[in-house]
């Protein structure tokens, strides 16, 4: 053993290589990328980790691996495991050889996500058992033990952390490399009784999996990760888990008559445990994020045994039912419960109004003068712009006000066909990014070219993932074992699924950015284009320009335009911040007046 | 000794590394931490935060409000945005140069720091204004404004960390090219320390 400060990502690689995985797979996003980097970073060479082309991928070859009785990790944000469901569903009716553990990392708030769902709700409803870490060393423990109960049960399981587990950090006590499980994998054994999913094989497994699910619930009822913290004469209790359970237990350290349940596993739910937990009390306080999980579970057993404790959360309005928990909120929930007055808060009612600072394109982003080109060639058309998951759902914000719909990944294209199907009238595009392209944007232009739509893909193709960090795709040319590979060509591919049209251009030369939206657009059928500038977080920038101020002459185009952060108004002047300047030149082409220059671009 | 430490600025500005700074020496020293910051979006010019908890007893690294010991800020109106989380009689420590919002010059806001720092110096009773324009120019970089501010704190003795033991981790935990810099502007936040006590 030895002590180690980690992010509670970092924790659960950890965890994942002294369980003795062999095989790491899955699709970055956040608040779950860190923990294959974290592999990556650490493996020994006999792991084997690679980022898919998407979710649904990745579980599928962790599909194979455990079949073959390899210990598999897959790693996916909660909207990943909507792409990965189709698998999901059926590998629980089949069921593992080797441990096989699925990271969702839930997002409450949510802070980075389109939607708060609940990977514990998905686990009542894929019937697969589900791990819910409180901190950053349970983590670190819990994926261990994870991968013991998926060996013994047969099955897959979840391991949910959320935000505050995943990006926090600790001291973790792990262990050294010597005291890490080995575990050879024995081989894909042929047997079409258990690896081909038939009808009558899915209701006698049906059967056994229920089966299965109640005795692991008395099996959990046992295990470390669920407590109970009785008070003694307590007539109230809470109901907890995830990194709510750090709140709660903070806050009950000066509170004496309230008992505690502590959730480690909410499915299949400990209903012994949380019996033994009922009786004696009066009234029961779930806190915990996303769903009211643990409060439909706890409702359930009463009902079920005749019992007579109110159970308040969520479902009764005494909880707050959508956003993050904090230590502020849950103090409060739980002085409310108790009928204890909350000390006065230091409230700035009286402050003057703070700046808001929403997130933007980076100075110099490629995105931006892509944006830029296609609303400048549609100036006065009828159009519409599908958005995608990606940096460049920021083109959404003003003044590129460029993104009209965003659903999920891989959606706009089929939304633009959608569109033009009832507004023949109209130009429709669907912007997607290079990664997101790979990852579930090909089926959907299959479709448009095969069902004769009438729309212009763009794609901004910046060589990398990144929002989530720069991860590395099937266009980048190497991959996360380090090899050197061929490149996927994405024109190539556009031209083999039936994209006639496929043009590509530099979105910073604007003039013939434009022009080549022009053209593009007028024709007929599903047309590309591909706007190709490496994301500027990974390029090395140009000079930073400046604004020749007797040349300006104060119009403020560039700054009503293109809404760069490096162009700034001193008192009254416009000028560029030469620290965020990356010389891109796009607002000179802007520029009216040539009053900006400078940088090795254009000089 | 339990310390909770909230670091505040804009994305960019080096708070990450502060952080890190600050919790390694707390590792050092075999004391129990936990640290939590703003990963993701909000990275891009947004508003960032780094909770630092050091003691015995901690099971997260959140700071309720009311129980930060220490903000240190490097934006005065990030800084006013985590005042809630002060301790009563907590101290403050503020960067007084501002940094507009990224969108200032198209919406035309009328955000001044001056204002902030006003209502601060109204507010915090242990409140340490620091000019860091003029440090900045005397280290050469605004990539030393994180560690100044660290410095800041370190020589105001309420982090409860020594200046050797912040050159240690820094030795450790910063690429060797950059030491130098660092270095400098510690020694600037030295000074700055002894004019303030003069």
């Amino acid at each position: 053993m030895r002590r180690e400060y980690l992010m509670g990502n970092e924790a659960i690689a950890m965890g994942a290589i002294a369980a003795g995985v062999n095989v790491v797979a899955g699709y970055p996003g956040t608040p779950s990328t860190e923990v294959l980097e974290t592999v990556a970073k650490r493996r020994n060479a006999d792991i084997y980790v690679e980022w898919s082309v998407n979710e649904k991928a990745a579980l599928e070859l962790g599909a194979g691996a455990a079949y073959s009785g390899a210990r598999v990790l897959v790693t996916m944000k909660q909207v990943g495991l909507n792409v990965a469901a189709d698998p999901l569903m059926s590998l629980e009716y089949v069921g593992v050889k080797g441990g096989f553990v699925i990271l969702v990392a839930d997002d409450p708030g949510p802070i980075s996500s389109q939607t708060e769902q609940d990977t514990r709700t998905f686990a009542a409803f894929s019937k697969v058992p589900c791990f819910d870490p409180s901190s950053v060393q349970e983590a670190y423990e819990m994926i261990q033990e994870a991968f013991a109960y998926s060996e013994k049960y047969h099955t897959p399981v979840f391991l949910r952390p959320t935000t505050r587990v995943c990006h926090g950090y600790a001291a973790v006590d792990i262990k050294e490399p010597g005291e890490y499980a080995v575990h050879i994998p024995e081989g894909f054994v042929r047997d079409t009784k258990r690896w081909v999913i038939f009808p009558k094989l899915s209701y006698q497994n049906h059967l056994n999996i229920e089966e299965r699910n109640e005795q692991m619930a008395d099996d959990f009822s046992a295990y470390h990760g669920n407590q109970i913290v009785e008070a003694t004469g307590a007539k109230k209790g809470i109901a907890t888990s995830g990194v709510s359970y750090a709140y709660v237990s903070e806050t009950l350290r000066e509170i004496e008559d309230v008992s505690l349940l502590k959730i480690g596993t909410p499915f299949p739910f400990p209903e012994k445990l949380a019996l033994a937990f009922l009786s004696g009390l009066e009234e029961v306080l779930c806190i915990e994020e996303l769903d009211p999980f643990l409060e439909r579970e706890l409702l359930r057993v009463c009902g079920k045994y005749h019992l007579s404790v109110k159970i308040y959360g969520k479902m009764s309005h005494h909880v707050k039912r959508a956003g993050e928990n904090t230590r502020q909120s849950v103090k409060q929930n739980i002085y409310e419960f108790i009928g204890k007055e909350i000390e006065k808060q230091n409230v700035l009612s009286d402050a003057p109004q703070l700046p808001i600072r929403p997130p933007v394109l980076c100075a110099g982003c490629p995105h931006r003068a892509s944006f830029y080109a296609v609303k400048q060639a549609m100036k006065g058309k009828k159009s519409v712009f599908c958005g995608d998951i990606g940096c460049y759902t920021l083109g959404n914000a003003m003044p590129l006000d460029m993104v009209d719909t965003c659903l999920c990944m891989g959606a706009g294209i089929n939304i633009a066909q959608g569109i033009g199907k009832i507004e023949p009238d109209t130009f429709c595009f669907a912007f997607v990014g290079d990664s997101t392209f790979f990852a579930s944007a090909i089926t959907g232009i299959v479709n448009a070219v095969y069902n004769q739509a009438n729309l212009t893909v763009v794609i901004l193709d910046n060589s990398t993932t990144a929002m989530t960090g720069h991860q590395p795709h099937p266009g980048t040319g190497y991959t996360m074992m380090g090899e050197i590979v061929q490149k996927i060509n994405i024109e190539a591919v556009l031209h083999g699924i039936g994209v006639e049209v496929v043009e590509t251009a530099n979105p910073f030369e604007l003039a013939q950015a434009i022009s080549c939206v022009k053209e593009t657009v007028s024709k007929p059928g599903v047309k590309a284009i591909i706007f190709k500038a490496p994301c500027i977080a990974v390029t090395k920038p140009n000079k930073a320009l400046h604004v020749k101020e007797k040349t300006c002459i104060g119009c403020k185009k560039c700054i009503r335009e293109l809404g760069c952060p490096a162009i700034i108004l001193k008192e009254g002047q416009v000028q560029i911040d030469a620290s965020l300047c990356t010389g891109c030149g796009i607002c000179m082409q802007v520029c009216p007046v040539q009053a900006i220059t400078g940088g090795d671009r254009y000089e | 000794m339990n310390k909770n430490i909230i670091l505040c600025g804009v994305g960019g500005q080096g708070t990450v590394l502060a952080s890190k700074l600050i919790s390694s020496v707390a590792m050092e020293k075999g004391l129990p931490v936990m640290s939590a910051e703003t990963i993701g979006m909000s990275q891009r010019g947004g508003s960032v935060f780094s909770h630092i908890r050091i003691g015995e007893g901690i099971q997260t690294p959140m700071i309720g409000e009311g129980e930060a010991d220490m903000i240190l800020a490097f934006e005065p109106g990030e800084a006013v945005r985590m005042l809630p989380y002060l301790k009563e009689n907590g101290q403050m420590i503020v960067s007084a140069k501002e940094v507009m919002p990224v969108m200032a010059a198209l919406t035309g806001t009328t955000y001044q720091g001056k204002e902030m720092l006003d209502y601060l110096a109204l507010k915090v009773p242990n409140l340490v204004m620091t000019d860091t324009e003029k440090a900045c120019q005397e280290i050469g970089t605004t990539k030393g404004l994180n560690v100044f501010l660290l410095g800041v704190a370190v020589f105001s003795g309420a982090l409860g960390i020594t200046e050797e033991e912040l050159k240690d981790i820094i030795r450790k935990k910063v690429p060797e090219k950059f030491h130098e810099l660092n270095f400098r502007a510690l020694e600037c936040a030295k000074e700055y320390r002894k004019e303030e006590e003069r």
